[in-house]
């Protein structure tokens, strides 16, 4: 019975490994001795997002490493699923940490898993890079020294968005949200800046349904009930898919303003197929229109590597790996003090332009595109779309000091 | 609320009624005669979805009009169905004579199988189905849009149920299911093709779940949760119907229904809570659903502990296992600590099932509700009301046992396989709560900054303090199995009529059963959100209750000390393979089903069983 064969040879297999760790550390020293480096993310459960952006991270690992690497080492990157639960997503962590010797964290998607995460890193003193979590509290009320994001926050999205709201007109607000973390961010974000911004806003419904578990006709004929004139909607992925099939039906969104988290990026708007809902207001990723020569050179370099068209995940995965090795170089060394300091208010020349670490929330600068979005032969995409640099989007220092702990 | 919103909710919940049923139905069908509650029913769904989701459209470009969207829909259910003749006659036919704890679990490990290989098959994206030709445009029903697929649904449930009642009336085939679901011997002892017969049940049942996911991609999409999600639904309308009842189903997928569209208004968060809610109190009124029957009551299909003479020289095994305990973090890094910590936390989860099942033949497959409940309870002791380690543990354990004693005053009244259900459902009821009370529990956020007091924090300390309490919980759970009170649960579970006979109180019994092993699973819990400094809501979650359920099987159910070796066996090789493969889940589920198949006593059975013939 191969069980049991495998469990006699658990044994030998853990003191080789007792083994290479004891060995692991002089050997560190040594020039060849490639630098590790930790990934984890919801491959399994959330591939829309994540394989592109693996691919993403992979494209910058190969160019680093053909050219030598980072002081004189190469990179390796330890890469595993994060079981998209906060449990499992720290216990992974601790395997790469504890087991692998990893030097720094990278990635996780939801935001839950991303709060648990900055926790961890916050209690075993390593550094955590955020790629992809957009709660503000992974740089807000949870955040710490040891976490840092790229992405914009729902802060900085749903600001912008809200701009665009302003001359619409709409005044009564409904809100669908998935019920986690990132959902519940971004309703409450939103809820505040639309009273503080478009004066006589009102919210007269608010929608949470499960994420993954959308009732997506009752959540539809709900909003509906409330006769919205602007809707605001955070949901991603298959609860996307099936709202916004169950809102054309119903004729939901007809007449009203929507306003749209992450709806406009190809990994959400490609399955929606030729039922993009034409004209909602959202933050995306227009890879096909944009012209800046360096961004397009990454475009069509992705293209012809993994003969897909680019996601968000891509961009994102590829800027995060840059923007470790260009931290690595600078600190000198892979230790997490020093990495600390060259992350902090760090410039970063990305494909998509100069990108800033803030320190006082280790909050990136980088940006969005906000835009329309439209049916383009067969599939959605963006239109009249610009890109908001995150720099005056973020919240101010003040905000930042009197909610965050360190 | 004005009558144009309630009539388009009402016919909302027929729809989902509709297709609640239709996959319900063959649940419930084969259940009744072939008395396996299958599992992998949810899967059978999951895959209709994802063959018509891409089936369908490829059918739809060849362009012959509406007819090939139903066409490519009943097609799917075909290759289901031929599917589920593939599981019955690889697996399902093997195991008919098994103790329902290895059907349930079999059938369980073809879940996780097809859990990888779909996505292996189909991709790991989730596919949205094309819409139905011709029904893409809404009717207007009191000034209300609404889907016309829908409509189409709701029609579709009542077609099922007409068919299949003629199916069950008026052909041979028919007579024999429903002589079979009244007496299966009987059926067999009159020369009936017995192996025929359960292959077409088979054949049905997998079709009817193939067909209700089908139907579904118009409105869902394909996507690999929708097996549990179903599962546990489609476990609710035929448990409350009553299993084996196809009118039964009927009626109680049209109050779930009901229940699920209007629960949405009055509690617009708990709607999985509601479901489960109506289920309890069903089972607690009429233990057997709306109309099922009786199951014959009997020991025959407990297994659990065996007596045996004691081992010799007994004290200074447990010596010299508590000399290598203690020693261990000389010799280990700390990750394997870490490892070893888990081990042991399992270890204790699971010796805790075996005083439920193997001393007491209390069947639970919602174990995790108490591991779950101690976690919980540790967590939001810390986060609510700032308490230290030290008082976070026993408050966990208190809530566990409070828990159990809840659920264990339901539970005492049912037997076998409503008993399973009953303590599932007792589970995806706490599930539910972590997962939809986001005020208090944080929901899918889980509560993070559960770390251990100052003292405990290193991995050496935490593991010695893991390793003590695992230890004298272990042998006080030991001491219990051993004393009057476990020979009696022992007798209960062998003939519960003879037990009452000689004056036990059964109920009594297995209700403090409940409870002790509820709050050793909670001490469990707690140490568990200690060590990972975060609880989440999957801990309460139906596969942390087979984790327990595989371990006990693994080490071996008939002894006592085989938890223990099967929790150090599942999780050690977990973490080493785990890392290696993306199919872990098919591993794991392919193990599960060989173990039930060809090695039932488990790691430490067989090798007494060894030990026993060469001595």
């Amino acid at each position: 019975m191969a069980t049991t064969s495998m469990i006699r040879w658990r044994a030998p297999a853990w003191l080789a490994l007792g083994a290479a760790l004891a060995l692991g550390a002089p050997a560190a020293q040594a020039q060849q001795a490639p630098i590790k480096i930790g990934e984890l993310n919801s491959y399994a459960q959330w591939a829309a997002f994540t394989v592109p952006y693996r691919n993403g991270w992979q494209m910058a690992l190969d160019e680093i490493n053909a050219k030598g690497g980072v002081l004189g080492r190469k990179i390796e990157i330890v890469s595993r699923d994060d079981g998209a639960t906060t449990g499992s997503a720290t216990r992974v962590a601790d395997e790469l940490v504890s087991r692998e010797g990893v030097s720094l964290l990278f990635g996780s998607f939801l935001s839950n898993v991303g709060v648990a995460m900055a926790d961890y890193a916050n209690q075993k003193k390593i550094v955590y890079i955020a790629a992809e979590p957009l709660t503000d509290a992974v740089t807000m009320a949870q955040g710490n020294r040891y976490t840092f994001r790229i992405r914009p926050n729902n802060f900085m999205q749903v600001g912008m968005l809200v701009d665009q709201a302003k001359a619409s007109g709409a005044k009564r607000w409904a809100i669908v949200a998935p019920n986690y973390e990132y959902g519940q961010s971004a309703a409450a974000v939103f809820k505040r800046l639309i009273q503080e911004r478009v004066p006589g806003a009102q919210i007269v419904a608010e929608q949470y349904p499960a994420l993954g578990k959308i009732e997506a006709g009752a959540t539809a004929s709900a909003i509906e009930q409330a006769k919205p004139d602007g809707i605001f909607n955070v949901l991603f992925g298959p609860d996307l898919t099936q709202f916004v099939r169950e809102g054309n039906t119903r004729g939901l969104f007809e007449g009203a303003t929507v306003l749209s988290l992450l709806t406009g990026e190809p990994e959400w708007l490609l399955p929606l197929k030729d039922e993009v809902p034409e004209g909602w207001t959202v933050t995306g990723y227009p890879w096909d229109e944009i012209k800046e020569p360096k961004h397009k050179a990454f475009i069509d370099a992705y293209r012809a590597k993994y003969n897909d068209t680019p996601r968000l995940g891509s961009l994102l995965g590829y800027m995060v790996m840059t923007m470790i090795r260009d931290s690595i170089e600078r600190a000198g060394s892979t230790e997490t003090d020093a990495i600390i300091k060259a992350l902090e208010d760090a410039k970063f020349d990305t494909v998509i332009g100069p990108v800033t670490m803030r320190g006082i929330d280790n909050q990136s600068t980088m940006g969005a595109w906000v835009g329309k979005l439209v049916l383009k032969g067969a599939a959605g995409g963006m239109t009249d779309w610009t890109y908001k640099d995150g720099t005056s989007f973020m919240p101010t220092e003040a905000e930042v000091k009197a909610v965050r702990k360190d | 609320m004005d009558p144009a919103f309630l009539a388009v909710q009402a016919l909302s919940g027929l729809s989902s009624a509709s297709s609640l049923f239709i996959t319900a139905c063959g649940l419930t069908i084969v259940f009744g005669v072939t008395r396996i509650v299958n599992f992998a029913h949810g899967s059978l769904y999951m895959i209709g979805a994802y063959t018509a989701a891409t089936l369908v459209p490829q059918l739809l470009e060849l362009s012959f009009g509406p007819v090939t969207f139903w066409a490519g829909i009943l097609a799917s259910a075909i290759i289901v169905g031929l599917i589920g003749v593939i599981i019955e006659v690889l697996l399902l036919r093997r195991i008919y004579g098994a103790p329902e704890l290895f059907q349930l679990l079999a059938t369980f490990g073809i879940v996780l199988v097809v859990q990888d290989l779909v996505v292996q098959v189909f991709g790991p994206q989730d596919i949205l189905g094309p819409r139905a030709p011709g029904l893409r445009a809404p009717v207007e029903i009191l000034g209300r849009r609404f889907p016309s697929y829908e409509l189409v649904l709701i029609a579709a449930g009542p077609i099922v149920l007409g068919l299949v009642w003629l199916l069950l009336r008026k052909t041979r085939f028919g007579v024999l299911v429903r002589a079979a679901t009244q007496d299966r011997d009987m059926v067999a002892s009159l020369g009936v093709n017995q192996a025929l017969l359960f292959t077409g049940t088979l054949f049905l049942g997998a079709f009817l779940a193939g067909l209700g996911g089908a139907l579904q991609i118009p409105r869902v999409s394909a996507n690999t949760g929708m097996d549990l999600s179903i599962i546990a639904e489609a476990f609710v309308v035929t448990v409350v119907g009553g299993m084996g009842s196809v009118p039964g189903a009927f009626l109680a997928a049209l109050v779930i229904g009901q229940l699920q569209a209007f629960g949405i208004l009055i509690f617009p968060k708990s709607t999985l809570v509601v479901v489960f809610l109506l289920m309890a109190v069903v089972l607690a009124i009429r233990p057997h659903g709306f109309f099922g029957r009786a199951e014959i009551i009997g020991g025959s299909h407990a297994v659990g502990i065996a007596s045996r003479s004691p081992l010799p020289g007994r004290g200074f095994i447990l010596l010299v296992v508590i000399g290598i305990l203690a020693a261990f973090p000389l010799a280990a890094d700390a990750y394997l600590l870490k490892v070893a910590t888990e081990i042991l936390i399992f270890a204790l989860f699971a010796f805790s099932l075996q005083l439920l099942i193997g001393v007491g033949g209390v069947v639970s497959f919602g174990h995790a509700a108490f591991f779950g409940l101690g976690a919980y309870g540790a967590a939001l002791g810390v986060k609510w009301y700032g308490v230290s380690m030290e008082a976070a543990l026993p408050l966990g354990l208190a809530l566990a046992a409070l828990g159990a004693g809840l659920v264990g005053a339901f539970v005492v009244r049912l037997s076998g396989i409503y008993l399973a259900m009953m303590t599932l459902a007792a589970a995806q009821i706490l599930y539910a709560v972590a997962f939809q009370w986001v005020e208090v529990t944080g929901g899918d956020n889980g509560i993070v900054g559960v770390w251990p007091s100052s003292w405990a924090s290193g991995p050496i300390p935490y593991y010695l303090l893991t390793a003590a309490l695992t230890v004298v919980t272990v042998l006080l759970l030991k001491r219990i199995i051993e004393a009057p009170f476990g020979y009696a649960l022992r007798a209960a579970r062998d003939s519960e009529a003879r037990a009452e006979a000689i004056g036990l109180k059964v109920r009594q019994h297995r209700w403090l059963a409940f409870m002790i092993a509820g709050a050793a699973a909670g001490l469990a819990g707690g140490l568990y959100a200690f060590s990972r400094g975060s609880v989440d809501p999957s801990l309460l979650g139906i596969s942390t209750s087979v984790d327990a359920l595989t371990m006990l099987l693994l080490g071996g159910i008939q002894t006592v000390m085989g938890p223990l070796v099967g929790a150090a066996a599942l999780h050690g090789l977990r973490d080493w393979i785990m890392p290696l493969t993306s199919l872990w889940r098919l591993l794991l589920g392919l193990s599960i089903i060989a173990m039930v198949l060809i090695f039932p006593r488990g790691l430490v059975g067989t090798v007494r069983d060894w030990w026993g013939a060469r001595a």
